[in-house]
Order: C-alpha cells, then sequence, then structure tokens
C-alpha cells in the first residue's frame, strides 16, 4: 500500500520542489539585489525632479568648477595609470634584471596604501615646510622652483601613484599569458622587439589595459579622501558639503544622481572602447625564457621599479612610521583603541553580513544561465562602481522616510516619544556597505560556487540528504575557502573605507579612517599617521595574498 | 625561390645543470621537408626554437646556407634569419582578421601588392572567402592554414612547425599533412617539423631524425628507419615489431628459430655471441603451404587487414599483418613464411 503511493507521488515532488525551489531563490535574489538598487534609483530619481533653485545654484556656482576639475583628474589620472602600469608590466613580464621577482609582486604594494593616506603624507613629504624642500633649501638656498604638491599636478601625481597597480597587474597578466608568445611570432615574421610591443603586444593587451585603466578611473571617481585633502573639489566632496556643512540633501542627491551619470559613461566607454572581438588567451603558456637585461640596461631598469616603489610605497610607509612612533607614546591611549576596535567591529560585522548576502545571491543564481539570473547578479553588484557618497545618499533618504513614518505611528499608537528609529542606527552605515562592497565578496564566494557540480548535489539528495543538509554538509565544507577569501576582502575595503564611514556613522561610531580624515583635515599629519599605520597595515593582507597566489600559479 | 639548407653542427644546449641537446648534427638539403621525431621531452622543440632563435645554444653552431645563425660567439635574433614559424599553438594575433594576420610580416609592399600577396596566399591555403573574419570564427583546421599562410607570407628561407597538427582530429590530421606537403614542395621550400607521431613524419617528411634524450639517434628516410633502425631505442619507437633470440654463426649470418639468415648487421660481431633480431609485422608472411606454423595468440582488426600476435613454439611471440578474409581463431595454428630483405640484430 504504502509502496503504491510512493511510486504515483514520485514524479509530482521534483516538479512542486523545482517550482517551489525556482521561486523562492528569485526573490531572494532580487531581494538582495534590491540593496543596492533602491539606493540608487532614489539618486537617479532626483534627477527627474530638479528643484530649479538648488539646480540654478548648482549650475552657476558649483558644476562648472566641479567639472574642470574632474575632467582634469580622469584624463590626468587615466593616461599616467596608463603609461606608468603599462612599461611596469613590460619590463617585469617581458625581462629579467636584478631583482625583478622581486619587484614583480612588490609593485602591487601601494594597493595596501589608502590614496588618502598617500595623500596627506606626500603633502606632508613634499610641502614647502616638508623634510624634502627643507633639505633643498639646505643645499641651494631656496626652494622656490619646486612646483607645488598641493595643485592639481599633486592629487594627480598621488591618486597615479596609489592606483596604478590596477593597470599594472592587468596589464602584466595579459603580457605573461599571451604576450611572449605572440611576440616569438612576431619575431618569426621579422619584427623587433620594440615593433612587437607596439604591433603587438599591446593591441592585444587593449581589453586587460581598458579594463585596468577603467578600475583605477571608477577609484578616481570614487575618491573622497584624497581630493578632500588636497581641497580640490570634485563631485564626491561637493556632496560632502551639501550633506553636512549645508544639511541640503536635495543639493546631495543631485549632485550624486551626477556622478552616477559620469560613472555610467565611464561603463559604457568601456564596452566602447574594449570592442566585441573575443580575446582568448592562445594556448599554453609559452615558458620561453625572459630576456635578460645585462649592465647599464639591467640596472636601469632596477632602478626605475626602485624608483617608482619608492615614491609610492617605500618612502610614504617610512614617513608614516616616523611620525607614528613620534605621537605614539601621547596617541597610543585608550581613545586609540577605541577607534581600533569599532573599526574591527565594523569591518567584522559588515564582512559577515555582506558574506551572507554573496552567499545567498550565489546559491540563488548558481548554474542559472538564463538572461534573468545573469541581470540580477550583475545588477547586484554593480554597486562597487558607484561612489560611497552617492550610496550613503541613496540609503539614507529612503531609511529616512520610513522612518518618519515609524516615528508617526509610534506617536499615533501612543507608545513614546521617539525622534528617530532606525535612522541613527548602524543599520544605514552596513546597509550602505552591503551595497558598495557586495561584488567584492560575491567575486570568490561564485566562483567557488561554480566549482560545485549539480551531479555532486544529486549524490546527497539520493542518500537522502535535504536542501538544508545538503546545504550544510556539501556546500559549506566546498565554499570554506572562497567565504574566507569574500570575507577577508570584504573586512580590509570596511577599514579602509571612508565616505559611508564619514557620512552615515552614528555618534560616537568613531573609527581609524573616521580619524585619520578629521586630523587630516587639521593639518595634523603626525596625528593622522598612527592610524593611518593600522589601516595600511590591514591592507597588506590581501596585497601579500595576491602575491603569494600569483606566485604560486606561475 | 627561397630555398636554403640548414645545417647543424654538434650543437649543444643546457638549462644549468640540465643538458637538453646534446652533439646535435645534421644537414637539411635545400628544398627537402625534415623532421624531428620523438617522445615527448627528447629535446627536439628545443631544438626547433634554438634553430628560430628563441634560444640560445652553448656550443656547436647552426648555418642557413653561408650565413652561420648561431654559435658560441654570435646569434642572431630571431627577427633576421629569415625563418618563418608555425607554432603548435598556431599564436594568431586575436586582435587581426585573417587578412591582417597573414599579411602582418609582409614589408615594403604598397597597399595594392601587400593586399594581392595576402590573397594569393589565402587561395593557397583555401581560405579566399574568410580574408576579413578574425581568426576566433574559424575552426581548427582553418587556423592551422591561417597560420602557414602567415609563416610563409614574407618568403621565408626556411619553415619551421612546431607539432604543427596535434590540436587536430585524426581525420583532419591526415588530409592537412597532405596538403601542406603539396604546398610546400609546390614552392621549394625548405621546412623542419617537429612531432611525436611517426604517421605524421612519415607522411610529411624526405628525411626523419629520430631523438632521445637530447640526441639524435638516426637522420634517415622513412623507410630506412622502420627497416634499418640504427638502434634498439629507433627500433621500438619507429613501428611495430618483435624481437626474437638469434645466435651468431659466423660473421654476417646468424641463426633463430625461423632458419638461418645472412645478417650484414653483424659482419663484426664474433660466432656464438647472442643478438636480438628485429622482425616487423609484414616481415611475417600468412602462407598455408609453410612448414613453419604458429598459434594465434592474439588479434587485432584493423580493416583492411588482421594483425595477429603469434607464438612459437619456444613460445616467443612474433607479430604479423595478413589481409583479413584470413580470419583464424585464437588458439589456431597458423602457417607463416619469412621475407625479408635486410635482416636487422641488436646485441
Amino acid at each position: 500500500m504504502s509502496a503504491q503511493i510512493e511510486t504515483s507521488t514520485l514524479p509530482l515532488r521534483p516538479i512542486l520542489l523545482g517550482l517551489r525551489r525556482g521561486w523562492d531563490e528569485n526573490v531572494l535574489a532580487w531581494l538582495i539585489a534590491a540593496i543596492t538598487l533602491l539606493p540608487l534609483a532614489v539618486v537617479l530619481a532626483s534627477l527627474l525632479q530638479p528643484q530649479a533653485d538648488i539646480w540654478a545654484h548648482l549650475t552657476e556656482f558649483v558644476l562648472p568648477g566641479l567639472l574642470v576639475n574632474t575632467v582634469w583628474l580622469v584624463a590626468g589620472v587615466g593616461l599616467a595609470t596608463l603609461a606608468l602600469g603599462v612599461s611596469l608590466a613590460w619590463l617585469t613580464a617581458i625581462y629579467d634584471f636584478p631583482g625583478r621577482k622581486y619587484f614583480s609582486w612588490a609593485l602591487a604594494l601601494p594597493l595596501a596604501m589608502p590614496a588618502y593616506v598617500l595623500a596627506f603624507v606626500q603633502i606632508g613629504l613634499y610641502d614647502f615646510t616638508g623634510p624634502v624642500q627643507t633639505l633643498i633649501r639646505e643645499m641651494w638656498g631656496n626652494s622656490h622652483w619646486v612646483p607645488p604638491i598641493r595643485s592639481r599636478g599633486g592629487v594627480i601625481l598621488t591618486l597615479t601613484l596609489a592606483l596604478y597597480p590596477y593597470v599594472y597587474l592587468l596589464a602584466r597578466n595579459a603580457f605573461q599569458t599571451q604576450g611572449r608568445r605572440a611576440l616569438e611570432a612576431a619575431a618569426s615574421l621579422g619584427l623587433s622587439r620594440r615593433q612587437g610591443f607596439w604591433r603587438v603586444a599591446l593591441p592585444m593587451a587593449r581589453p586587460w589595459l581598458v579594463g585596468g585603466v577603467t578600475l583605477a578611473l571608477m577609484e578616481c571617481l570614487a575618491d573622497f579622501g584624497t581630493v578632500a585633502t588636497f581641497n580640490y573639489d570634485t563631485f564626491t566632496t561637493a556632496i560632502y558639503k551639501a550633506w553636512f556643512s549645508l544639511f541640503n540633501l536635495t543639493a546631495a542627491s543631485q549632485l550624486a544622481s551626477l556622478l552616477v551619470l559620469m560613472v555610467f559613461v565611464l561603463a559604457l566607454m568601456e564596452q566602447h572602447v574594449r570592442g566585441d572581438k573575443r580575446y582568448t588567451a592562445s594556448g599554453r603558456l609559452a615558458h620561453g625564457r625572459r630576456e635578460r637585461l645585462r649592465g647599464a640596461r639591467g640596472a636601469l631598469a632596477a632602478m626605475v621599479c626602485l624608483f617608482v616603489l619608492a615614491l609610492a610605497f617605500l618612502i610614504p610607509l617610512a614617513q608614516l612610521l616616523w611620525w607614528a612612533q613620534s605621537v605614539a607614546v601621547d596617541q597610543l591611549d585608550l581613545r586609540y583603541f577605541g577607534f581600533i576596535g569599532r573599526s574591527l567591529l565594523l569591518s567584522a560585522g559588515a564582512a559577515l553580513l555582506v558574506v551572507l548576502l554573496a552567499l545567498g545571491l550565489a546559491y540563488a543564481v548558481r548554474r542559472r544561465t538564463s538572461l534573468a539570473s545573469r541581470v540580477v547578479a550583475r545588477l547586484a553588484t554593480i554597486g562597487y562602481a558607484i561612489p560611497g557618497t552617492v550610496l550613503a545618499v541613496g540609503v539614507f533618504i529612503p531609511i529616512a522616510w520610513l522612518d518618519n513614518r515609524l516615528v508617526e505611528w509610534v506617536h499615533a499608537l501612543g507608545w513614546g516619544e521617539p525622534t528617530q528609529l532606525i535612522k541613527g542606527t548602524l543599520a544605514v552605515m552596513l546597509l550602505a556597505y552591503v551595497a558598495r562592497f557586495l561584488a567584492v565578496a560575491f567575486e570568490p564566494t561564485q566562483s567557488a560556487m561554480q566549482r560545485i557540480t549539480a551531479s555532486q548535489e544529486e549524490a546527497a539528495a539520493s542518500m537522502g540528504l535535504g536542501r538544508r543538509a545538503v546545504l550544510r554538509r556539501i556546500h559549506l565544507p566546498m565554499l570554506r575557502g572562497g567565504l574566507l577569501t569574500a570575507a577577508l576582502m570584504v573586512f580590509v575595503d570596511v577599514m579602509k573605507e571612508m565616505p559611508i564611514t564619514l557620512m552615515t556613522r552614528p555618534f560616537g561610531w568613531d573609527t581609524l579612517s573616521v580619524r585619520v580624515f578629521e586630523m587630516t583635515s587639521e593639518g595634523q599629519w603626525e596625528m593622522a599617521a598612527l592610524p593611518a599605520v593600522a589601516i595600511v597595515l590591514a591592507g597588506l593582507i590581501p596585497v601579500i595574498l595576491l602575491a603569494w597566489h600569483t606566485e604560486k600559479h606561475t | 625561390m627561397s630555398e636554403a639548407q640548414l645545417v647543424l653542427d654538434q650543437v649543444e644546449m643546457a638549462y644549468g645543470q640540465k643538458v637538453v641537446l646534446r652533439h646535435l648534427s645534421f644537414t637539411l638539403a635545400a628544398g627537402e621537408i625534415g623532421c624531428l621525431l620523438g617522445p615527448s621531452g627528447c629535446g627536439k622543440t628545443t631544438a626547433l626554437r634554438a634553430i628560430a632563435g628563441f634560444e640560445s645554444i652553448q656550443a656547436g653552431c647552426i648555418r642557413l646556407n653561408d650565413d652561420e645563425i648561431a654559435s658560441l660567439q654570435q646569434q642572431w635574433p630571431a627577427q633576421l634569419r629569415g625563418i618563418g614559424m608555425v607554432f603548435q599553438d598556431y599564436a594568431l594575433f586575436p586582435h587581426l582578421t585573417v587578412a591582417g594576420n597573414v599579411g602582418f610580416g609582409l614589408q615594403g609592399l604598397d597597399r595594392r601588392n601587400h593586399r594581392a600577396k595576402v590573397m594569393e596566399l589565402l587561395e593557397v591555403v583555401g581560405l579566399a572567402g574568410h580574408a576579413d573574419d578574425y581568426t576566433h570564427v574559424l575552426s581548427g583546421g582553418q587556423q592551422q592554414r591561417v597560420a602557414l599562410a602567415r609563416a610563409l607570407a614574407p618568403s621565408p628561407r626556411l619553415l619551421l612547425l612546431d607539432e604543427p597538427f596535434s590540436n587536430l582530429d585524426v581525420e583532419l590530421r591526415e588530409r592537412l599533412s597532405q596538403e601542406v606537403r603539396d604546398i610546400l614542395k609546390a614552392r621549394g621550400m625548405t621546412a623542419l617539423l617537429v612531432t611525436h607521431d611517426q604517421h605524421e613524419a612519415f607522411a610529411l617528411a624526405d628525411r626523419i631524425g629520430v631523438m632521445e634524450g637530447g640526441q639524435l639517434r638516426q637522420w634517415d628516410s622513412a623507410y630506412a628507419l622502420y627497416h634499418e633502425p640504427a638502434d634498439r631505442f629507433v627500433a621500438d619507437f619507429v613501428g611495430e615489431g618483435a624481437f626474437l633470440p638469434a645466435t651468431v654463426i659466423a660473421p654476417g649470418e646468424l641463426e633463430f628459430e625461423l632458419g638461418r639468415r645472412a645478417c650484414p648487421s653483424t659482419v663484426e660481431s664474433l660466432p656464438g655471441q647472442a643478438v636480438q633480431v628485429l622482425l616487423r609485422p609484414d616481415d611475417i608472411l600468412h602462407d598455408d603451404d609453410s612448414t613453419l606454423k604458429a598459434r594465434v595468440v592474439k588479434k587485432a582488426f584493423r580493416g583492411a587487414q588482421f594483425l595477429y600476435t603469434l607464438a612459437l613454439p619456444s613460445g616467443a611471440t612474433l607479430l604479423s599483418l595478413v589481409p583479413s578474409h584470413h580470419d583464424h581463431a585464437i588458439g589456431e595454428s597458423i602457417g607463416i613464411r619469412l621475407e625479408i630483405d635486410h635482416l636487422i640484430a641488436f646485441s
């Protein structure tokens, strides 16, 4: 009897389960995506309802300057990171010279130092009262001829030194995976090294180069700390001022919507410049030997690498450590540990939350090849391209609206007289972090998820495991490595994050990066150095992991 | 056309302590197609890359006609050697069209002549209709042809082919190797290919060198490699066969289970010495009238033929290729006859 029931219900169950599964998981994916899409929609909506007076003020007094500054910044940083990143990648990928093995990974080290830290160190180093100009005056009497660091050129230089590793890493990858073999082919067709570079290696690396420069420029548009330190007005600083100094939410969101448009333009340009050609690494990697640079040429190559590394990382780090130790005795007190504690707590909490949501998203869209699931995954992770200032505004506005409704209800129900419920809590901040960093966690989580095959799940199910048991006993153990990477990346990114933290932190939640911002706004470099050192140390972790990973795979 | 003689003279190469090429010497006459054949890791690809100019040699020299293109004193850079190369993975440029790839190495031509030359080459390899396609839309065989046309375009003095057909399926491999041979021969091209597949070597090359452990064991025609291998390694690596124990009874003569035979390769051996004679499957003919009998132990159907593994009364085994309408059961005894021009023996 029971056997009969089982056979008759058997074909129906998988269908019902399948339907339920599909529905559940689509809803889950869209809910997660909403955390990013809602703030974005809120900000963009303000573009549709321009307020005449604010708009008039913006176009007359604010926008022209912002646009000029932004165009200069984007053009300057784009060209400079391209030139610097490609040259260094070419040198370390194709040639061999003294110290190449070390430079090859060390040149990525500037990634560990947030641009806003590099910014105040550079000013401290090269300003009129800094050690460099002081030394020059002692030797030659005056230093008028030294170009000022607090200038457009100074901002471009600083951001270039902080962001060139994106181009460097991607270009090096391109040159290593396909450059050498293609160069041999070019040589067998009669081209010299130099001709091979221009006619083969560079055009073949174009998708990587465009990708690297786009990453650098996205960071550049999103940057708040550096331009704030240099007093170089861009959209991010204007949003911040509208937010804090003017308490003008509408102006802030109008500016934010323009910034989002610029990001979209950048993304479209990337698609266009990248072209639609498919580039695949052509076959196996040639284990071709690098060309050895001997004598003076080898020394010159090593000098170039050392010079860039010193300028972008070694000297700033030394200065940072010097400043930090000079104030350590006075400043290493409970307050400092408070900054560290809150930074750690926030980073860990955000990492946990973001990874959980990334896991949910990756699980929901796993092995789906439909357009809809690809779209939802893409949209949910779009936040990494959106500047933190924008997301802060976009998350705050709907929360504030919701909060006002809740407060009214609480009043109406006579449950008390609160003025705010959610607005002043960590929720705003955490949601903004999720929107900004979901992509960071999704990437490693999804690639780990893709290694789990459908037949592995089916094998577990055939042994009688339910859906949750499969998740716990198959997915989680196999995903552990990917999830750990994801958590670490988010942890470090939140630790370094400045604008979201500044704009949405509840009272009393000052973190390391907030402290850095406050001290640099007052020009107290030594005081800023101490929290900055902790941030740089945390930032070193993923860079070292990256270097270790590439070492293992080449 | 542009043909040249390639000479390798006592070429040596090592990566650190590891010797990769040892006393490598051979001559490839102008217009000939040569082949380096050997198992993976035998040094054949390294030899090819040294000739192309991608690796430096540590002793000996490489000459192309009268030019010493590589020696300890001087290594010409690859781009000055005038040597074309077809890479194993083709190494086509993904950012260029088929025509862009083929015309890449053409220099000093005006636009019209450039295009004409490209189209002529595409005609030769049968891809005239694909001139403006990007290479990733082509099939493997088509990519192979683009790589060949690209390498031929600058009219190199010598063409190198590195495992040219290893990424293609068997059927295409055979057809394409015949095509490539025709194209090279029509242009009088001197060419050297590297492969681990003896069928490819036999189909393409005039002269084949078998390499092992960085050394050239034999540089000869395909027929000679098969029927007159210089040593036991070559005998094993090229073709199938069996070895039977034999005893030298007089200089140049020996005796084994299938009778007494002249064997020029043992002229210098002393009577009484034990040797092994090589018997190829086509040396053993099936003959119902023969008094020599052997028992069928294993059989493999090969279409036109059966490859029988036969056991002699002593227990020694032989291979024999027999037309496939002679279908014998395993365990059956069949008559065999030895038909051989040069008996080869190794001590």
